[in-house]
């Protein structure tokens, strides 16, 4: 574990509880779509934890996310509540969304998350046109686009990272490299290296464990600062893992990865786990400590799927609402 | 009143607002010095810099989608997008993310972002500098659709659009920039929805759109020779549209031909036509016709392109038939 500048006790305790939200939500989400209690599918963040988390430790909330299908985590990260946010898995009128969103929608902008989006690698240019935003208006917030392996595929990104790097925008390009573009092996989509796509337009890129989370959070902390002082943009390349399959419904994955991998990285890279032994060596927590971290957080989402799950639908009258604002 | 071209009247509003409110800017292909390719926004990079009057790459997703990602965060683009054709290359980020984000947020996140861009054939610029594809647009909710048929429409409904707070995607008929009308000079603004009766009439209505506006305004005045008093309307915008007007109208002269110049199947003909077969069904003497431009990729040749967009023409003597009673068992 490399030492990151939180060494601060309260801080590094917030970064374990932040992973294990995120860890609790998912495996509730899950239950939710196995007991067909949820509306449609969703993509889970478990395993990705040390990325959305040592990122978004480093950011203020008026700094501004854009988030994937596979955004739960970045939505916990940034600051959002479990209770809006399983509403808004279940289509209820107290979701984020009023039950508009949904799992790939989810948008949360008083913690400053422009929004998960369905398309993939839809988002890198809103993500740019967030830090034009702050560059024009003169403020110093940053932005972080949050995207997979996968999206690198997509041309919008050498469009936009072409602009940020031309425009010096307070833009850090996130590139959480799961190994897997849904149900292909990145290999097989992603020609030569995929810092080298950053570097050929001049963007500082850099690779780190993504299940490292102060090595995430030490890297965040110096490029989110340069950023703000108009060193941007920035790359990262984070080497994670997902745990479940592309989504909840990809049950047998064997025709494309093996189940001594998937044993591998939850038993030797588990972020948490990993995060937690870094924890008690140092003294900074007792086992004792995290169980009840992790036993209050369990609680809290329980009842708040429990708050979901007997939430109100919104009325029908709100279908044609939100189409245009006032 | 002093006369100015649409491409002044263009330059005027975005001035104008550009003045009003710091958070405007544009941002597109060569849109500082060149002033793009047809001189529209010529002196505004002189006047507001060029960190708001921004040149980008030839890159339409990526400014599209940077607008778009700009308009969520407190700013107002307006983006010059050069020719209306340009519109395929954008289409995930003007329909899936701009038009759906103030929807898919419960109404959290705002879109305050205008599309400038242009339609209209006969520049013998062939198939794909020539489409009119407003249609396309008008079908995804969430987006507004401005047509402005004359300098006074473009200025009014750009100033509007820029004030609206969703995605609005205004069309210039791209023949007109250098066409002069009477545009007042102090500040004015269009409201969306309100269409403009341009000539009163009671044998027919013709219902015209952006470049189709003067198109029947001409066939108005072939038909008052014939003794056929036709009445002109301008939708001004077909998001929203304002069917009342367009209804009313249908009522008094119980006829109506909808002119437009995007491709006539599934298109901005058919929808208004339709809708005035639905609500004034019992006050028609023939059936609402459509007359969009045909259902072909844009020639190049002279001989043909001109053949592919209706004309005044054409327009009276449809309107003729209609009112001779020949429309009515056409089938």
């Amino acid at each position: 574990m490399e030492n990151g500048p939180n060494t601060n006790t309260d801080e590094y305790l917030r970064i374990y509880a932040q992973m294990a939200r995120i860890r609790t939500f998912e495996d509730n989400a899950n239950q939710l779509y196995l007991s067909a209690k949820m509306p449609g599918l969703t993509h889970m963040y478990s395993g990705q934890e040390a990325v959305a988390v040592g990122i978004c430790e480093a950011l203020r909330t008026t700094d501004k996310v854009t988030s994937t299908h596979r955004g739960h985590g970045h939505c916990v990260a940034k600051g959002a509540n479990f209770k809006e946010m399983f509403c808004e898995l279940l289509g209820k009128e107290e979701g984020y969304c009023r039950g508009k969103g949904g799992s790939m929608h989810i948008a949360d902008q008083s913690n400053g998350n422009l929004g998960a989006n369905a398309i993939v690698g839809g988002s890198m240019g809103i993500a740019t046109g967030a830090a034009f935003s702050a560059k024009l208006l003169g403020t110093d917030d940053v932005t972080v686009c949050f995207f997979g392996d996968g999206a690198t595929a997509q041309g919008l990104l050498y469009e936009v990272m072409n602009m940020a790097a031309l425009w010096k925008l307070p833009v850090i390009y996130a590139c959480e490299n799961n190994g897997y573009s849904e149900y292909t092996k990145t290999a097989e989509i992603a020609a030569g290296s995929i810092t080298a796509r950053a570097e050929a337009f001049g963007i500082e890129a850099h690779t780190v464990d993504g299940q490292d989370v102060l090595a995430v959070n030490a890297l965040s902390e110096r490029l989110v600062a340069r950023a703000r002082r108009g060193e941007g943009p920035f790359f990262i390349e984070l080497m994670t893992y997902r745990y479940h399959g592309h989504h909840v419904g990809d049950i047998n994955r064997e025709y494309y990865r093996t189940k001594d991998e998937e044993k591998h990285w939850r038993d030797d890279r588990d972020p948490i786990t990993m995060f937690a032994r870094h924890l008690m060596s140092e003294g900074i927590a007792t086992a004792e400590d995290l169980d009840a971290i992790r036993a209050g957080i369990k609680d809290e989402a329980s009842a708040a799927v429990a708050y979901a799950l007997a939430a109100k639908y919104p009325d029908v009258s709100e279908v044609d609402m939100h189409v245009y604002a006032a | 009143m002093r006369e100015i071209t649409l491409s002044q009247a263009v330059n005027e509003a975005l001035a104008e607002e550009m003045r009003r409110d710091p958070t405007v800017f544009i941002i597109g292909e060569d849109v500082a010095e060149a002033g793009t390719p047809f001189k529209v926004l010529s002196g505004l990079v002189e006047e507001f810099g060029t960190h708001r009057v921004v040149d980008t790459p030839i890159a339409e997703p990526g400014f599209t989608g940077i607008a778009v990602g700009a308009a969520m965060t407190g700013t107002r683009p307006v983006v010059d997008l050069m020719f209306g054709d340009f519109l395929f290359l954008i289409m995930d980020q003007l329909c899936n993310q701009a038009a759906k984000t103030h929807y898919m947020s419960g109404g959290k996140l705002n879109v305050p972002l205008v599309l400038r861009t242009n339609l209209g054939a006969t520049r013998r610029s062939a198939a794909q500098h020539s489409q009119s594809l407003h249609a396309l647009v008008a079908h995804i909710p969430g987006l507004k659709v401005a047509l402005p048929s004359s300098a006074y429409e473009a200025k009014g409904l750009m100033k509007t659009a820029i004030r609206d707070n969703n995605p609005v995607v205004i069309f210039e008929d791209k023949l007109m920039y250098q066409e002069k009308a009477p545009v007042p000079e102090g500040e004015f603004l269009i409201p969306f929805g309100v269409a403009n009766v341009l000539r009163e009439g009671h044998d027919i209505t013709l219902i015209g759109t952006s470049s189709m506006v003067q198109v029947c305004a001409k066939a108005a005045d072939i038909l008052a020779k014939d003794g056929i008093s036709a009445e002109v309307i301008d939708p001004r915008t077909i998001v929203p549209l304002d069917e009342a007007a367009l209804v009313k109208s249908a009522k008094k002269t119980s006829r109506v031909i909808v002119v437009d110049e995007g491709h006539q199947s599934f298109g901005v003909t058919s929808e208004i036509a339709s809708r005035i077969n639905e609500k004034a069904f019992y006050h028609l003497d023939a059936p609402a016709l459509r007359m969009g431009a045909m259902d072909v990729p844009v020639p190049f040749s002279p001989a043909l392109e001109d053949i592919t967009v209706p004309t005044p023409e054409g327009v009276a003597e449809a309107a003729r038939k209609l009112v001779r009673g020949e429309m009515i068992h056409a089938a």
